[in-house]
C-alpha cells in the first residue's frame, strides 16, 4: 500500500486502479477478549465488492456476518477488539487508520443501514435534523440548504409530504417509514458503498418488498456497491449478484448467487436451503432441519466447525472433518465458486440425495437429471 | 362413589362430549376495541383502536388454521381473545359448544387447561428465576393434573417429547439456546394436554436452521395428540407448510379465508395477491430470475380511524367509488373460499364492474339502487355454507 493512496481518506477521487473492486477485504480476523476467553468472531475472511454490484452475506446469528461489516466502517472499539488483515475501501486501508480519517469516510463514501430503525434513530432529534447532520459534516452548506437536501432525500425514499414530515420525530413514523428515513440518512452523501445489515428483518412482507425495490432503484441510479447482510435466503435470491455463506466466523461458500442457490456444494448451504419452506413448494413435504445448534465461538469445534451438525461426515475418508479445517478452495464447478468442505463429490451428493428431497420438482422424472434451466446455470455468470 | 363404571371414568376427560365433525372452536363476530385515553387527570376515552372488528371463523378438532397478516392487523389480539387473555368487546367464542367470551375468571379455570398458548419470544415468555422443572410443572400443579409425587416424572416425559434432555429439568432458561427455549415453551403448553393450541409466531424469533426443527416438532405434536392449532404468523411459507386452512387479516378484519390450495394458488383478494407476490422465493429467483412484484403504496392505515368502506382501498390499485361507500361483505365464492372484495377475481382477471353490487342492492358506484333488493344471506357466519355465490353467473349456486 503506497502512502500516496492512503492519503485520500475521503475516497472521493478516482482510485489508482479503476479495475480494482471498491471494497477489498483480505484475511480479516476479528477477536474480542471477554471474561470467559477470546472470542474469535471472524476468522480469515476475504471478499470484494465491485461498484454497481451487490454482495449478500448469509448466516445464522453469531456467524460473524455483522461483525465483519462493522469492521469495514471501523465501528469496533479498538480497546476491546483485536483486528488483523486488511480492508481496502477504494484503495484506502481502514484497519489501523486514525479516527479522524475514518470519520471522513463514515457516512460519506461508506454508509450503513441498521436492522432496528427505532434504536438506530435518536428519539430527541427530528428526522430532518438527523438526516441533515451527516450532510453538513461532509459538505460546507448552511442549515437551510441541508434541510432542503433532507426533504429531497425523504421524497426520494418515498415518504409522503416530505416538507411536513421532515420536522417529525422518529416516534411519529411507522416502522416502514423509519426504515426509509434511515435509508435516506445513509444515502444523503451519495455513498459508493452501502452496507445494509438486516435492512428488512423487522418489517412486514409488503413493506419489505417496497424497501428492497427502493434499494435496487437507488443502486441503479448511483452505481453504488451494496452489501446486504441477512439470514433470509429469499432476500439474497432477489437482491444479490454474489453470495457468501458464513458459518462460525468463516466463509464456507462464496460465488455467484444463482450458482450458490442452484449448485451449492457445502452441506451447511444444503441445510439452509432444505430447512426453509417455500411459498411454491410441496406443502406436505417435511422440512429437513439442520440438527443441533450453532457452535460457541469461545470454544469452536476442531477441524471443520460444521462437522458436529453435518450429516455427511461419514462420506469423507478418515477423520479429516474432525481434525483438519478445510480450505476455501474452488469446487467442481470452476474458479469462481469456492467452498470450505472435505467432501470429494459434493455435486453428485447434491444431485442424488439433496435435490430429490428439497426440490423434487427441479428433477426431470424421466431421466433423473436436473431440469435444463438448473443444469444450464453458468458458475462464472454474475 | 362405587357406582362409577369404567365407561364413566373413560368419558370423564372428554368434557361435554362434542361429537366429532362439530367445530371445536367457533368464533362469531369477535370484536375488540382498545380505548385510547386522553392525558390529564380525568383520563377520558377519546377514541378506540379497532384491533379486531367482527372476525368469524371455525376450527375443527385436530385441524389447524393459519392467521396471516402484517403487524397491527389484529392477528395476535385475536389469539389472545381466544385464550381470554383479553376480554372481547363483543362477539362469541364457542369452545366445544360453550360460549366462553363472558365467563368469569373462576368459570374459565377448567377451560384454560384445554386452550394453551405458545408465545413468540422464547426469551421473555419464560421466568428467568424458575428452573425448567418449575416452569413446565406449574400448570400440572395449578390444575392438579397429577399428584405432587408424579409431577417430576411427567415433566421429564414432556421434556423428552419436545426433544430436550429430561435430566435438564434443574437448569434455568438462560442455560438454553433460543430454539431450546421455544421447546420449553411448547412443553409447558403441552403439559395440560390441551385440545387447542394458539401459537403466536412460534418460530419467527428463531434462526432459519432452528425454525425447521420447531415446525417439525409442532407437526409431530399435532399428529400424536390430535391438537387443533390456531397458527398465527406473518411468514406465508411457514403457514402454508403448517396449515390446511388459512385466513388473511387486514386491519382487524378477515379479508380472505379458505383452504391452502385456494389461498395460495387462486387468491381472489388483492391484498392476498400482494402479500404472496411480496414474499421472496428462493427457488423462483434461482431458476427463473425475478418475478414482478405487486407494489403496494404506503403503510397500513391507523386502526383508530380506519378508512370507510373497504379498509384496504387506500392501498389498493383497483379501488373505485363503491369501495369507499360500501364495505364489501365476506362472501362465500367457493366450496371452501370466502373473500371480501367488490372486485374479487384472480390477479389480472378481476372484473371491471363490482360483483357485489347486486348482492348489496346498490349500483356500480355504491349508491343505493331502489330497483334491486339486497340479498339478506350475507351474514358473517363462521365456517362454510353448502351454497355459495358464483362469480361467473353472479347467482347463488347450490353445491
Amino acid at each position: 500500500m503506497s502512502t500516496e493512496i492512503s492519503e485520500r481518506p475521503d475516497g472521493m477521487a478516482a482510485p489508482a486502479d479503476p479495475n480494482e473492486p471498491f471494497l477489498v477485504v483480505e484475511n480479516l480476523t476479528v477477536k474480542f477478549p471477554t471474561h470467559d476467553g477470546l472470542v474469535q468472531a471472524v476468522s480469515d475472511l476475504s471478499y470484494s465488492v465491485e461498484r454497481g454490484k451487490t454482495l449478500g452475506i448469509v448466516g445464522e446469528s453469531g456467524s460473524g456476518k455483522s461483525v465483519s461489516s462493522m469492521a469495514v466502517l471501523g465501528l469496533h472499539d479498538p480497546k476491546h477488539t483485536r483486528l488483523s488483515g486488511s480492508i481496502h475501501v477504494d484503495g484506502f486501508e481502514v484497519i489501523g487508520a486514525a479516527e479522524d480519517r475514518m470519520r471522513k469516510i463514515r457516512g460519506n463514501s461508506v454508509a450503513m443501514i441498521f436492522q432496528d430503525a427505532l434504536t438506530a434513530l435518536h428519539p430527541f432529534y427530528s428526522i430532518g435534523d438527523q438526516i441533515s447532520e451527516g450532510y453538513r459534516i461532509h459538505h460546507k452548506v448552511s442549515k437551510g440548504e441541508a434541510k432542503k437536501r433532507a426533504i429531497e432525500m425523504l421524497d426520494r425514499v418515498g415518504i409522503p409530504q416530505p416538507n411536513r414530515r421532515v420536522d417529525d420525530y422518529p416516534h411519529q413514523f411507522s416502522g416502514g417509514m423509519r426504515q426509509r428515513a434511515m435509508i435516506a440518512m445513509a444515502l444523503v452523501n451519495d455513498p459508493q458503498l452501502l452496507i445494509a445489515d438486516e435492512p428488512t428483518t423487522a418489517l412486514d412482507v409488503t413493506v419489505q418488498a417496497q424497501i428492497l425495490d427502493l434499494l435496487q432503484d437507488l443502486q441503479r441510479e448511483f452505481n453504488s456497491a451494496v452489501i446486504i447482510i441477512t439470514h433470509d435466503l429469499g432476500v439474497v435470491a432477489e437482491m444479490a449478484d454474489q453470495t457468501m455463506v458464513m458459518y462460525a466466523g468463516r466463509a464456507v461458500e462464496y460465488g455467484a448467487t444463482r450458482e450458490i442457490l442452484t449448485h451449492p456444494e457445502m452441506p451447511y448451504s444444503w441445510g439452509l436451503l432444505a430447512s426453509i419452506p417455500e411459498v411454491g413448494g410441496d406443502a406436505n413435504a417435511r422440512l429437513i432441519p439442520i440438527p443441533g445448534t450453532p457452535p460457541s465461538l469461545l470454544n469452536p469445534p476442531t477441524g471443520c466447525a460444521f462437522h458436529p451438525r453435518c450429516p455427511h461426515v461419514d462420506k469423507v475418508p478418515g477423520d479429516l472433518c474432525r481434525t483438519t479445517l478445510p480450505d476455501l478452495v474452488p469446487g467442481e464447478r470452476g474458479e469462481n465458486h469456492v467452498k470450505r468442505c472435505h467432501l470429494p463429490n459434493p455435486g453428485e451428493i447434491y444431485k442424488e440425495e439433496i435435490l430429490p428431497e428439497i426440490a423434487p420438482d427441479l428433477i426431470d422424472p424421466s431421466t433423473g437429471e436436473m431440469i435444463p434451466e438448473l443444469a444450464a446455470v453458468d458458475p462464472n455468470d454474475i | 362413589m362405587s357406582t362409577v363404571t369404567n365407561a364413566d371414568v373413560e368419558r370423564a376427560p372428554e368434557h361435554s362430549g362434542a361429537p366429532s365433525g362439530d367445530p371445536l372452536l367457533e368464533v362469531r363476530d369477535l370484536t375488540k376495541y382498545f380505548p385510547v385515553k386522553s392525558g390529564g387527570v380525568v383520563r377520558r376515552t377519546v377514541a378506540h383502536v379497532q384491533a379486531v372488528d367482527g372476525v368469524s371463523f371455525s376450527l375443527r378438532k385436530g385441524e389447524s388454521l393459519g392467521l396471516v397478516g402484517e403487524s397491527g392487523c389484529g392477528k395476535t389480539t385475536t389469539g389472545r381473545l381466544i385464550t381470554r387473555l383479553y376480554d372481547p368487546t363483543s362477539g362469541a367464542i364457542n369452545f366445544e359448544g360453550t360460549d366462553i367470551s363472558g365467563l368469569t375468571r373462576r368459570q374459565m379455570m377448567p377451560i384454560r387447561s384445554e386452550i394453551q398458548m405458545i408465545f413468540q419470544d422464547p426469551y421473555s415468555s419464560l421466568n428467568p428465576r424458575h428452573t425448567v422443572g418449575t416452569i413446565v410443572g406449574t400448570p400440572l400443579r395449578v390444575h392438579k393434573m397429577v399428584p405432587e409425587k408424579k409431577v417430576l416424572p411427567r415433566v421429564q416425559e414432556l421434556l423428552e417429547v419436545v426433544g430436550l434432555n429430561p435430566e435438564h429439568y434443574n437448569r434455568y432458561p438462560s442455560e438454553f439456546s433460543g430454539g431450546q427455549r421455544q421447546r420449553i415453551g411448547i412443553a409447558r403448553a403441552l403439559a395440560l394436554q390441551p385440545k387447542l393450541l394458539v401459537a403466536d409466531e412460534p418460530v419467527s424469533a428463531l434462526d432459519v436452521s432452528i425454525q425447521a426443527q420447531v415446525v417439525n416438532l409442532l407437526k409431530d405434536v399435532q399428529e400424536e395428540f390430535g391438537i387443533a392449532f390456531l397458527f398465527i404468523a406473518h411468514d406465508l411459507a411457514v403457514v402454508r407448510h403448517f396449515c390446511p386452512d388459512v385466513a388473511v387479516m387486514y386491519l382487524g378484519k378477515i379479508v380472505e379465508i379458505g383452504d391452502r390450495e385456494t389461498i395460495f394458488e387462486h387468491p381472489h383478494h388483492p391484498y392476498t395477491q400482494a402479500l404472496l407476490s411480496a414474499a421472496p422465493d428462493v427457488k423462483q429467483a434461482a431458476v427463473g430470475g425475478r418475478r414482478e412484484r405487486i407494489r403496494l403504496e404506503g403503510d397500513v392505515p391507523s386502526p383508530i380511524n380506519p378508512p370507510s368502506g373497504c379498509r384496504f382501498r387506500t392501498r389498493c390499485w383497483m379501488a373505485q367509488e363503491i369501495c369507499a361507500k360500501q364495505e364489501p361483505p365476506l362472501m362465500q365464492i367457493g366450496k371452501k373460499h370466502k373473500v371480501a372484495c367488490h372486485f374479487a377475481g384472480e390477479y389480472g382477471q378481476q372484473p371491471d364492474r363490482p360483483v357485489t353490487a347486486g348482492l348489496l342492492g346498490v349500483d356500480d358506484q355504491g349508491n343505493p339502487d331502489g330497483g334491486v333488493a339486497p340479498v339478506q344471506d350475507l351474514h358473517n357466519a363462521p365456517g362454510f355454507a353448502d351454497t355459495w355465490f358464483d362469480l361467473n353467473t353472479k347467482s347463488v349456486t347450490p353445491s
